[in-house]
């Protein structure tokens, strides 16, 4: 295949330059090998059977083909050019004044706190900000609760047995080129882990958005909800963020044990490249959950508004007899992004039941898919999903596009789709206009109604950001 | 009492609009000033509804000829936001739905954005809700509505109440009312028709559509117009309503023929 021989070729360049003994660089040269890998594992202290199992991935990966996109329009990607590991980067900007104006602006619009600003902006900050030592303090209560909530890469020290267990369960690394890729080199993440019977009393990462920052293009997340447990986990962070690495291939692992409940919400915005297209982050993620035990569930929430091409389906297994499996998903592309998303349901258990709702609003030049599969074993008795996929239309020049596959090998297994297109309608922006709405505000109220069955599954502050974020993201898509 | 010198609220000077290349309205005129209660008849078709719409600026309304003053400003020349924050209310004949979006959401944005229009401070959450109670019970609504998305699934005649809702919370200077009272029942009419006396005062005009001659009756306007065929060709008092109750849209088109 081309893509060893680039590797190869790198390899042999790498050792020339004498790289495997350097291991105080901040960041790796560019390219992979396994003696990057080494480099990665070394830098975060690994032990050695992570670094082996990094190792083992990265085989695999060479030997992987690199997906082929019905959908999408997308330039090739060289791999040889990035960068696989680079040191958390330190603050850059010494106020907020030297922000780019735009960022600035949309930070004010959500509404964010000028301290959480400077945090997100990368703005060097004192050792006392409000929001670390609110985290500080929640971070002893969630201690005292047995509920482990730290990085992955702690994790991998502190709690290896845990890790050792699940990490790679649900996602395993030969699942697709991207997940194996992040196997491989994934850089950091988060780790949560909630005992028996405990209910997490707070939605994790809300105070330590700053946490989930700088885990670097290749993030990764491992969730386990031990029987009876509740969790709630917020990923990402409405502000706009931008990042000079095209890539990101993320992996997110959810593991639900029985009569657990696992809710994961996302709020996704990537920088999207420009009005042109020129530029913005290629977001691959492979986000799965698994509910093992009985009476189990898990539900994704996401909000997508960024990134120049979005490739992610959260899935759920539903293994445990009466576990359930949700999706809630709202997809905005603006100017030439180009979203494919969707989720995958695989009924195994008995009685097990699923719910897909999914919203895609496509503005400008942009296409917007979805793309779902309801699978059906055998032992999936009397097992249910009900699909509804509606896309919403502003402009001529966007596209919907639906593909919901169901395959069933269970007679008593029942499915349910609908889908509907569309167009914003001009008698409700004109009905919104005569009461003293402009165009914009018109647009983000029907929108955000549109959005409605989405948008009450987050979190409420979650919410009120996610709906400013949409309206922001729709700004002169119509009019 | 002795008339001061005033301006007119409302001017429409020979007023040419349709959709498309099409005229509906040809070369209507229409003055109203403040305090005053005007009331348009006239047949279906007989272009009502496409003047309510050339006033509060629907896009695909096309003003070929004439001339409208709104408080000494050019109406023509402003978008359909600037023209409600200006005060200028429709209550629309056919309110639009809107999914998912909260009544509550919708009336609390609506009021604050022409209150920040007009240099006014947004309403505390408090004032808002009291204000908005006291409406609802006068309009004999249930404080449930402002849970549900704006005017989905709601009776014809909740819808109708709705539109005098908002009126009541936007505090217009003109309102214009297309029909409102079709489609209510007697209690509604006179909750709806209450609504309206209430808020006459010597600042605010209304200009209402509608097709009964009792609610001429019950609102004593101060004119009556007969609309036929995209014009308004006759103007009078109360009186005017019930010579057209009496005779028919048919007497009033021959004499306008006959002229
Ligand atoms: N958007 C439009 N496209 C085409 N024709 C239109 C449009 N709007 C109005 N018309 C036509 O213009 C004429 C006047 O319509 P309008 O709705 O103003 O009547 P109206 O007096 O309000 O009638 P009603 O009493 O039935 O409400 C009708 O013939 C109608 O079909
Ligand atoms: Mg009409």
């Amino acid at each position: 295949m081309e893509n060893n021989q680039v590797l190869e070729h790198y390899l042999d360049t790498e050792y020339k330059y004498g790289f495997t003994s350097d291991i105080d660089t901040e960041t790796a040269p560019a390219g992979l090998s396994e003696d990057i890998i080494r480099f990665i594992s070394q830098k975060k202290e690994e032990p050695d059977w992570m670094l082996e199992r990094r190792l083992q991935a990265y085989r695999r990966w060479k030997e992987m083909p690199e997906p082929a996109w019905a959908k999408l329009r997308i330039e090739k990607i060289n791999f040889d050019q990035i960068i696989y590991y680079a040191a958390p980067k330190k603050a850059k900007l010494n106020s907020l004044d030297e922000l780019d104006p735009e960022i600035k602006a949309t930070f004010d619009k959500l509404g964010i706190s000028l301290e959480e600003q400077k945090m997100l902006a990368g703005v060097a900050v004192d050792a006392v900000v409000d929001s670390v030592s609110v985290a500080t303090t929640y971070k002893a209560k969630l201690a005292e609760l047995g509920i482990i909530f730290c990085p992955l890469s702690e994790a991998i020290r502190e709690y290896p047995e845990l890790v050792k267990k699940y990490l790679g369960t649900v996602v395993p690394p030969h699942d697709n080129f991207y997940a194996c890729l992040n196997s491989a080199v994934f850089s950091d993440g988060s780790f949560v882990y909630v005992p028996k019977g405990v209910r997490c009393p707070i939605e994790l990462s809300t105070y330590f958005r700053i946490n989930t920052m700088n885990t670097g293009q290749f993030e990764r997340t491992l969730i386990i909800a031990d029987e009876g447990s509740y969790v709630s986990y917020l990923e990402g962070c409405t502000a706009p963020r931008r990042d000079e690495n095209q890539l990101h291939a993320a992996v997110v692992e959810l593991i639900a044990l029985e009569g657990a409940e696992i809710k994961y919400s996302t709020v996704q915005n990537w920088y999207p490249g420009d009005k042109h297209g020129r530029g913005g982050i290629y977001n691959f993620v492979t986000k799965r959950g698994i509910c093992k035990g009985a009476y189990s569930k898990i539900s994704w929430t996401q909000v997508e508004t960024g990134s120049a091409i979005t490739w992610k389906y959260p899935s759920v297994i539903l293994k445990g007899d009466h576990s359930v499996g949700e999706f809630y998903s709202v997809a905005v592309t603006n100017h030439h992004q180009q979203a494919d998303t969707g989720t995958k349901m695989i009924h195994l258990g008995a009685h097990t039941r699923s719910v897909i709702i999914s919203k895609g609003i496509s503005a400008g030049q942009s296409h917007n898919s979805y793309r779902g599969l309801v699978k059906f074993a055998r032992t999936a008795h009397k097992a249910r999903n009900y699909s509804q996929c509606d896309s919403l239309l502003l402009g001529p020049n966007c596209g919907a596009h639906t593909f919901p596959y169901i395959e069933t090998n269970c007679p008593t297994a029942v499915a349910e789709h609908e889908a509907t297109t569309s167009k914003i309608s001009d008698d409700q922006l004109f009905y919104l206009r005569q009461r003293g709405l402009d165009l914009e505000k018109a647009v983000a109220m029907i929108v955000g109604g549109y959005c409605r069955e989405v948008l009450q599954h987050l979190p409420m502050e979650f919410a009120v950001e996610a709906r400013k974020l949409l309206a922001i993201s729709l700004e002169g898509s119509v009019g | 009492m002795i008339p001061i010198e005033q301006k007119p609220l409302l001017e429409i000077r020979n007023l040419t609009a349709g959709v498309e290349s099409k005229p509906i309205l040809r070369g209507l005129n229409l003055t109203i000033y403040a305090g005053e209660t005007h009331v348009v008849m006239g047949q279906n078709g007989s272009g009502k509804s496409t003047l309510s719409y050339v006033l509060a600026g629907k896009p695909d309304y096309v003003v070929m000829e004439g001339e409208i003053w709104f408080k000494g400003k050019n109406l023509l020349e402003m978008s359909p936001e600037a023209r409600a924050g200006e005060g200028l209310f429709l209550a629309f004949q056919y309110p639009i739905e809107i999914p998912g979006l909260s009544m509550g959401t919708f009336l609390k944005t609506a009021v604050n954005e022409v209150r920040a229009y007009r240099g006014l401070p947004s309403l505390d959450a408090r004032t808002f809700l009291a204000l908005q109670r006291e409406k609802l019970a006068e309009l004999g609504l249930s404080s449930d509505i402002m849970g549900r998305s704006v005017n989905e699934g709601f009776s014809g005649g909740e819808k109708k109440k709705n539109e005098i809702l908002q009126m009541a919370m936007l505090d217009p200077d003109l309102a214009i009312l297309d029909e409102t009272d079709s489609g209510l029942d007697l209690d509604a009419i006179k909750q709806v028709t209450a609504g309206i006396l209430k808020m006459k005062n010597s600042q605010r005009a209304f200009l209402i559509i509608t097709h009964y001659p009792q609610i001429v009756e019950y609102l004593q306007p101060d004119k009556v117009h007969i609309m036929i065929n995209g014009r308004i060709e006759y103007s009078g008092g109360i009186e005017l309503a019930a010579l057209l109750e009496k005779e028919g849209y048919e007497y009033f088109k021959l004499q306008s023929y006959q002229n």
